[in-house]
């Protein structure tokens, strides 16, 4: 049983009018149900619309599902007295780095979570002090938040989780704000700690590079589990991923048309050096 | 630029006041303020202006930057001074028509200015070299006591403190409201007082949607990190009175001490 545990979960946003009827009812999640295993690193992927981040605010309570259950290292996240330890296990970093920061220090920020949890100051200090480390902004701790690239204040955001102790982190488009170079920052530091600390990650995003790396892949769209396997398996499939609004890499886009233009290549190639070293041999082969 | 925005008018060196705990700091501007109101003796503002020259030394800030504070009480000094000056009676100096000038004016206007200028360069050392969320640290551990009575005081300095962070912010977003706008024609420069002020309106709904926007993300990114108010929270850097900080005490003490027996005794 993994650490994370969804069963059939259904989620509607209500919408009342001005008599406080019921006016619309968005079914955001139609049934979904997940498992997933301690240690992995997982991408969840979905276009706009398709549910993954309310999905991701099921996973830690923010959020209580309409309907089916998640079971946090088996505490339901709708018990009332799990509450506290479902959040302190599953860490949550979100989209607006701005509006996540509450010190007006980095590692006063960093300390937040902590102190919520009533970790006595000594433990405070050694726990800030590794967290920044792990996501490399030591050099940063005594400087105002306001001042920070996207990239970085993400990171520092991660480091407020991780001052936590979690054992999963679940990440709601960490990388949708920020430009490429901070994009690389924050994922590469999630995939660090993912190997190193063998925290479990959830990825939510739509950006195709960033899951490549992922253990398993999962797709949803209009509510529901589409696609899920691992990454080459997922993007072999081209044409379908395309069918759920979603772009495949470029290096896997060119293979395909490589491939349906009568080339002898594999599904799922993810990389440049993969396709180079597929592409060589064919070359060489046709000019001889 | 505008994220170099510094808050309030801290003065950031290492000086022993700046390290000193910011309670001691609060209840020392207190007690130099109500001292000043006691003193009516030129032995008090003797001692006054002691306490004052060593707290100023020791925070190792340029004198400069402390009288700079005194600007924006110009006007009211002036007014106080010229009051005190001519419509005090006693023994006159001059007399031109109605308007008469007496000695105990000079003194009362004298005496005045001194307590004016004393007042605001005192509190001024303490903004100077606490910055606003070490004084906000330091307002809710002495007022806690409130908190039995039912004052939030943990959510009041909580709010305090998030507003801090959001200022600059908020600020940012509203430069950049203003250049969308501007680029669309708006015009924030031309007109008078009352047609600039009017040509804002249009900047506060934007920024306003935005601010809830961030309160929502805020709340729940606090809620995710278990936030839960300030029942069983500890803190990362808690206060804790050191030797300076009872030196600090003993030196007050002294000081008052100074201050009643002149008043008592002269």
């Amino acid at each position: 049983m993994g650490i994370i545990r969804a069963v059939n979960l259904i989620f509607d946003y209500i919408r009342h009018d001005d008599e406080q009827d019921k006016d619309e009812i968005n079914h955001a999640l139609r049934g979904v149900s997940l498992d997933i295993e301690e240690g992995s690193f997982v991408a969840i992927l979905g276009h706009n619309g398709s549910g993954k981040s309310t999905f991701a605010k099921l996973m830690n309570g923010i959020l209580l599902p309409t309907d089916g259950t998640v079971y946090i290292s088996n505490m339901k996240t709708s018990d009332e007295e799990h509450l506290w330890e479902v959040r302190k296990t599953a860490g949550m970093v979100f989209q607006n780095p701005d509006n996540q920061i509450i010190g007006n220090v980095v590692e006063e920020d960093v300390g937040f979570g902590p102190e919520n949890i009533g970790v006595p100051t000594e433990e405070i200090w050694e726990r800030v002090d590794k967290s920044l480390e792990a996501v490399g902004m030591t050099a940063y701790r005594l400087q105002s938040p306001n001042k920070l690239s996207g990239g970085q204040k993400q990171r520092v955001a991660i480091a407020g989780v991780m001052a936590m102790k979690p054992r999963c982190i679940v990440l709601d488009e960490p990388t949708a704000m920020l430009d490429p170079n901070g994009r690389r920052e924050v994922i590469k530091t999630v995939q660090e700690l993912n190997k190193q600390e063998g925290i479990t990650v959830l990825l939510i995003t739509h950006y195709m590079e960033e899951v490549i790396e992922a253990d398993r892949v999962v797709v949803m769209d209009d509510g529901q589990i589409v696609m899920d396997g691992t990454p080459k398996e997922v993007f072999s499939r081209v044409s379908e991923l395309k069918e759920y609004r979603l772009d495949v890499p470029q290096v896997t886009e060119l293979a395909d048309e490589l491939k349906a233009a009568g080339m002898d290549l594999p599904d799922g190639i993810l990389t440049i050096d993969e396709l180079v070293d597929r592409l060589v041999p064919i070359l060489k082969e046709e000019r001889a | 630029m505008l994220r170099d925005i510094t808050l309030g008018q801290y003065y950031p060196v290492d000086s022993v006041l700046h390290r000193m705990d910011p309670r001691t700091k609060l209840f020392g501007t207190m007690a130099y303020i109500v001292s000043l109101f006691i003193a009516d003796h030129l032995l008090a503002y003797v001692a006054a202006t002691i306490f004052l020259v060593i707290a100023i030394r020791m925070s190792k800030v340029p004198v400069k930057f402390m009288v700079r504070g005194l600007k924006s009480v110009v006007v009211l000094l002036l007014i106080s001074v010229s009051f005190n000056l001519f419509l005090t009676p006693g023994t006159p100096i001059f007399k031109i028509g109605f308007i008469q000038m007496t000695w105990e004016g000079v003194e009362f206007a004298a005496f005045m200015a001194i307590r004016l200028i004393y007042l605001v360069l005192g509190s001024t050392i303490l903004t100077l070299t606490t910055t606003p969320n070490q004084l906000t640290d330091g307002l809710e551990k002495s007022l806690g006591f409130l908190g039995k009575v039912g004052v939030p005081v943990h959510e009041v300095s909580m709010m305090m403190s998030i507003a801090l962070r959001f200022i600059p912010i908020l600020i940012e977003e509203t430069d950049k409201i203003m250049k969308a706008q501007m680029a669309r024609g708006a015009d924030f420069e031309s007109g008078n007082l009352i047609q600039k002020a009017k040509a804002m309106v249009p900047l506060l709904v934007p920024l306003f949607i935005s601010a809830f926007r961030r309160a929502t993300d805020l709340a729940m990114a606090m809620e995710a990190r278990c936030y839960r108010g300030g029942d069983g929270r500890t803190k990362m850097k808690p206060l804790r009175y050191e030797a300076r900080d009872r030196m600090a005490y003993a030196f007050y003490l002294g000081y008052f001490v100074v201050i009643i027996a002149i008043k008592v005794l002269l």
